[in-house]
């Protein structure tokens, strides 16, 4: 698992998000337009990818595509 | 773990009546464009069926049941048990199987009671009332699935108004020897009971002018403490976290496996959590069917009027394995794995 993987997987699940525009380093809330349905793909997609449970508090103490892929990196290898 | 079986029990026919009034979320005008396409791709509900004010679960549940046992050729005064799974009661006080009893003419001979669960509610139904009839005493029953969830949906919540339909299902049962085992695993956590409730109402909290004041909760969520209130996220986790291992750990009491299952009905949360589950337990989207798109999420009848509307034909002319799965409010969750043996399954019901 890289971080460009992660960022793959989230760029296949949302179609209006365009291959590139997000960035590790970047606020995820800004790249696409963020709304619950939005989260709830995201925590899908961790949760069928890495078998990684992402809570609300995670999502809204996450500012970065890292802050996330970090969360999902430590509780992956637990 | 609440892991049983029960024998002798055969589901008869199942019927279900919904509201005529169609509300398609192409038109919620409450959230962008967008996020209604969004909403519809991904959460999966396009239209749903929405009550008049004082229709209520119970009228629904009257209907499909006329219907029913008509269909079935049914003496109303076989019928020695009727329960009424619901948390959109006609009253307080009474219970709302009384009031049924009396108004499809069953005889005072009848056991008649109210159970107060939502998603759960059909797996629940079923076992409850499939214990009560083990013994052989009571021959025929009916039991009563259904909710009005749109009385209680706030136009302005976006987390919850474009989500419910309306609905009452009834399943008929007879006592049977011959009929296949029902096999249940059931459980709960009432840790979680926020994630889905209405605050004011109950005893807990009861009514007051303040209860009805409209507060800014989020983006598009305003509500009141009278309004129904669902924590998405807690939910949809909550569904990923336990759904999968109830299922195992029931197809592991039973000996049985996924693949000896002709189908899995799912409770119509929406199609995220739905297609989740599914790819976790690695099914074919063939063998899940769906009433989600146009109905919406049902709440405890989702299970039953799925079966009505996405497998009358498979259940009418063959016998089939099924599972049952049911997750939320409660927090309450179950599964069933029942064998069907030709269904009487008259057309849905409009009311």
């Amino acid at each position: 698992m890289t971080i460009q993987e992660f960022i793959e997987n989230i760029e296949a699940e949302f179609d209006d998000l365009k291959p590139g525009v997000l960035q590790s380093t970047g606020n995820f809330r800004e790249a696409f337009e963020w709304n619950s349905i939005n989260a709830l793909i995201l925590i899908a997609m961790v949760k069928t990818t890495y078998d990684v449970t992402l809570s609300a508090d995670d999502l809204t103490n996450s500012t970065t595509v890292n802050d996330i892929y970090s969360l999902i990196e430590n509780r992956v290898s637990k | 773990m609440a892991l049983f079986s029960l024998h002798g029990i055969k589901i008869c026919g199942i019927s279900a009546a919904v509201p005529k009034n169609k509300e398609s979320n192409a038109d919620y005008h409450w959230i962008p464009r967008k996020e209604r396409e969004s909403l519809m791709k991904n959460i999966g509900v396009v239209t749903r069926r929405v009550a008049e004010k004082g229709v209520t679960t119970s009228d629904l549940c009257v209907v499909a049941a006329e219907k029913l046992m008509d269909s079935l050729r049914w003496d109303r005064h076989e019928v020695e048990l009727l329960i009424f799974v619901s948390q959109s009661r006609d009253y307080l006080v009474p219970t709302t199987a009384c009031i049924v009893q009396n108004r499809l003419g069953l005889p005072h001979s009848c056991i008649a009671l109210d159970i107060g669960l939502g998603c759960s509610g059909y797996v629940y139904g079923l076992s409850v009332i499939g214990s009560m009839m083990q013994s052989g005493t009571v021959k025929k029953a009916l039991l009563m699935v259904g909710d009005i969830s749109t009385l209680t949906t706030c136009y302005r919540d976006k987390s919850t108004y474009p989500l419910f339909g309306d609905v009452g299902t009834v399943t008929a049962l007879k006592y049977d020897t011959n009929a296949s085992p029902m096999h249940f695993n059931l459980q709960t956590d009432g840790s979680g009971f926020k994630a889905i409730m209405i605050r004011d109402g109950g005893a807990r909290n009861v009514m007051s002018r303040r209860s009805f004041d409209i507060k800014k909760i989020g983006k598009g969520i305003y509500r009141s403490r009278l309004h129904l209130e669902l924590d998405g996220i807690e939910v949809f986790n909550f569904a990923l976290r336990e759904v999968v291992p109830n299922i195992k750990a029931l197809l592991s009491f039973t000996g049985q496996s996924l693949a000896e299952m002709d189908y899995v009905v799912f409770h119509q949360a929406n199609r995220l959590i739905i297609e989740t589950l599914r790819k976790m337990l690695k099914l074919d989207s063939l063998k899940v069917p769906y009433s989600l798109r146009d109905f919406g999420n049902t709440s405890g009848a989702s299970v039953p009027l799925t079966m009505l509307v996405s497998l009358r034909e498979p259940l009418i002319n063959c016998n089939k394995k099924l599972l049952l799965s049911a997750f939320g409010v409660g927090l309450s969750w179950g599964s069933a794995i029942i064998g069907t043996d030709k269904i009487c399954i008259p057309d849905l019901l409009e009311v």
